[in-house]
């Protein structure tokens, strides 16, 4: 495989786990996030730092980055308990300005100049880079989609599931929706935090527009467009709209135009997404995989 | 005394629903609120489940105060609330539904066996359990809701006018399997209804509601003889 396919595959893998987390919070548990890029930001800027200022390797930052995306997650998850639905969504948005705006005016994440010098991963010796670190990357993103399907079928992801909802009448069950909210945005932004421990080790320098709305936005349409609440939808959203630009690429000009046109066919013909409930994909998928697409 | 409620003030904004209401509930009793739309009835259940704050009084459940409890920890104390209009989650399906109601009891109830129990009392539930909640007709949604409250094996059951939609054949169905629980199994359930005349015939005691506030109390046999439960509630014909 080329270098270039290798590097789009790479992105997609990356982007596919921070879709699966928002799909946590967004598609399991009903809540709405507008700010993701926010944590892919707070993750990719606590890898780099580990790495560049306290010589920590990527697996030994790993689980602290995770930590930390989990807790702040959780910490700016606490306003979806007593906000709904808009307001929540323009909470999102001003966090992940807010955050945007940390990165590029605090010196000591690097300013406008952002973070360069970020290390390969390395394993038993040896620096992971193409071909190898795209497979980590997949091998990664097999582990997060076991870990959706594990908390889909777990009782913690029916809770959710029931929050997401119907949130009245799952209270009403015993269900508390303060810690179900909370559950869903730490183990989804604690995905996210992988996602950017990943950008930053890829792309070794890292900067503060990397990770403004507009990527957040795009973290929205690919699982708009796979299916939200769906166990494949992040995937599929992340490999149809991360391999889109590349397609078009001759059509530069229009590439944009083509992406905009594809997200309003699905808003207009298969609202649920590609996965989502009654589209035609799923449809001729079911027999196959039964019991995996929900 | 299972429930006891004093004194109890709901208000939406400015508007008081319910204006010192009291009432109590004894172990195994069928207990019903009457009263026309807009009286309280509705506000007084979900006052009770945690649903609506109260502005003023006390509810006092197994002799703890539960006032100012949220709504789920209510329920882990064995309240449990069969909502008006359903409210399944419609996108889980039957089977999810049920698994819901027994949320944080999985250890301490046979879950197979209370599963196997409600499809035996519902068994369209049964015939659907792989269907999603919103394709079930709006009577099956009832028994779903029912069934979902039901599965925990609640020590006190809120029941928020469970005939409505339903046609009136599965209305008496329900309310004879709500009967036949109280009496048979000892649930003791706190019913709301419009539908005075079928509400007061499965009822112990019953509290007639207007305006917010209580207008009458008594055994539901001797309400049914009552002139003006008759003429307001039940109509001439029903002596």
């Amino acid at each position: 495989m080329s270098s270039y396919l290798i590097t789009i595959g790479t992105m997609i893998a990356i982007q596919a786990i921070a879709v699966c987390g928002l799909n946590v919070i967004v598609g399991f548990a009903g809540q709405i996030s507008l700010g993701h890029a926010a944590f892919l930001g707070i993750g990719a800027y606590t890898a780099a730092l580990l790495a560049t200022k306290a010589g920590l390797s990527f697996w030994m930052a790993l689980p602290l980055v995770v930590a930390v995306c989990g807790s702040v997650g959780l910490l700016l998850g606490l306003p979806s308990i007593r906000l709904r639905e808009d307001f929540l969504a323009i909470t999102t948005i001003g966090i992940n300005f807010i955050v945007e705006a940390v990165f590029r005016y605090v010196p000591f994440f690097g300013g406008a100049l952002g973070i360069g010098g970020i290390p390969r991963v390395m394993f038993f010796g040896m620096r992971v880079k193409g071909t190898s670190f795209f497979l980590l990357c997949v091998a990664f993103l097999c582990l997060t989609l076991a870990a959706c399907w594990w908390f889909k079928r777990s009782w913690a992801g029916l809770a959710c599931a029931a929050i997401g909802e119907e949130e009245q009448a799952a209270s009403t069950m015993g269900i508390s929706p303060v810690r179900f909210k909370l559950l869903a945005f730490v183990i989804g932004t604690g995905m996210a935090g992988l996602a950017g421990s990943l950008y930053a080790h890829h792309m070794q320098f890292i900067s503060a527009g990397d990770f403004s709305f507009s990527v957040s936005i795009a973290l929205l349409s690919m699982l708009v467009l796979g299916g939200m609440g769906t166990l494949f939808g992040p995937l599929v959203g992340a490999l149809i709209l991360g391999a889109l630009p590349e397609v078009f690429r001759p059509l530069v000009d229009y590439r944009m135009l083509f992406y905009t046109v594809l997200l309003l066919l699905v808003i207009r013909f298969q609202p649920a997404g590609l996965l989502g409930e009654e589209s035609a994909l799923r449809r001729i998928l079911i027999p196959f995989v039964k019991g995996g697409m929900r | 005394m299972l429930l006891e409620v004093g004194g109890l003030h709901i208000s939406y904004g400015d508007i008081e629903a319910v204006c010192g209401f009291d009432f109590h509930i004894g172990e195994g009793e069928l207990v019903s609120v009457i009263g026309v739309n807009g009286a309280g009835k509705s506000s007084i259940l979900q006052a009770v489940m945690g649903i609506l704050p109260c502005r003023k009084g006390s509810i006092v459940y197994k002799g703890k105060d539960i006032t100012s409890l949220p709504s789920h920890e209510r329920a882990r104390m064995g309240i449990r609330l069969v909502p008006e209009r359903s409210r399944i989650f419609p996108r889980l399906t039957v089977y999810e539904n049920l698994m819901v109601g027994l949320y944080g009891l999985k250890g301490r109830l046979n879950v197979g066996e209370r599963v196997d129990w409600l499809y035996g009392l519902f068994p369209v539930l049964a015939e659907r359990r792989e269907q999603p909640g919103r394709t079930l007709s709006g009577g099956e949604q009832q028994q779903l809701a029912i069934a979902r409250a039901l599965i925990s094996g609640p020590d006190l059951l809120l029941v928020d006018e469970v005939s409505m939609g339903l046609m009136p054949k599965l209305a008496d169905e329900v309310f004879r399997l709500l009967r036949q629980l109280n009496t048979e199994q000892g649930l003791t359930m706190l019913l709301v209804e419009q539908n005075a005349v079928a509400s007061l015939r499965i009822s112990t005691r019953a509290y007639v509601l207007e305006t917010g506030t209580c207008a009458l109390h008594g055994d539901a046999a001797e309400l049914m003889g009552n002139s003006h439960v008759l003429d307001v509630y039940l109509g001439r014909e029903a002596k």
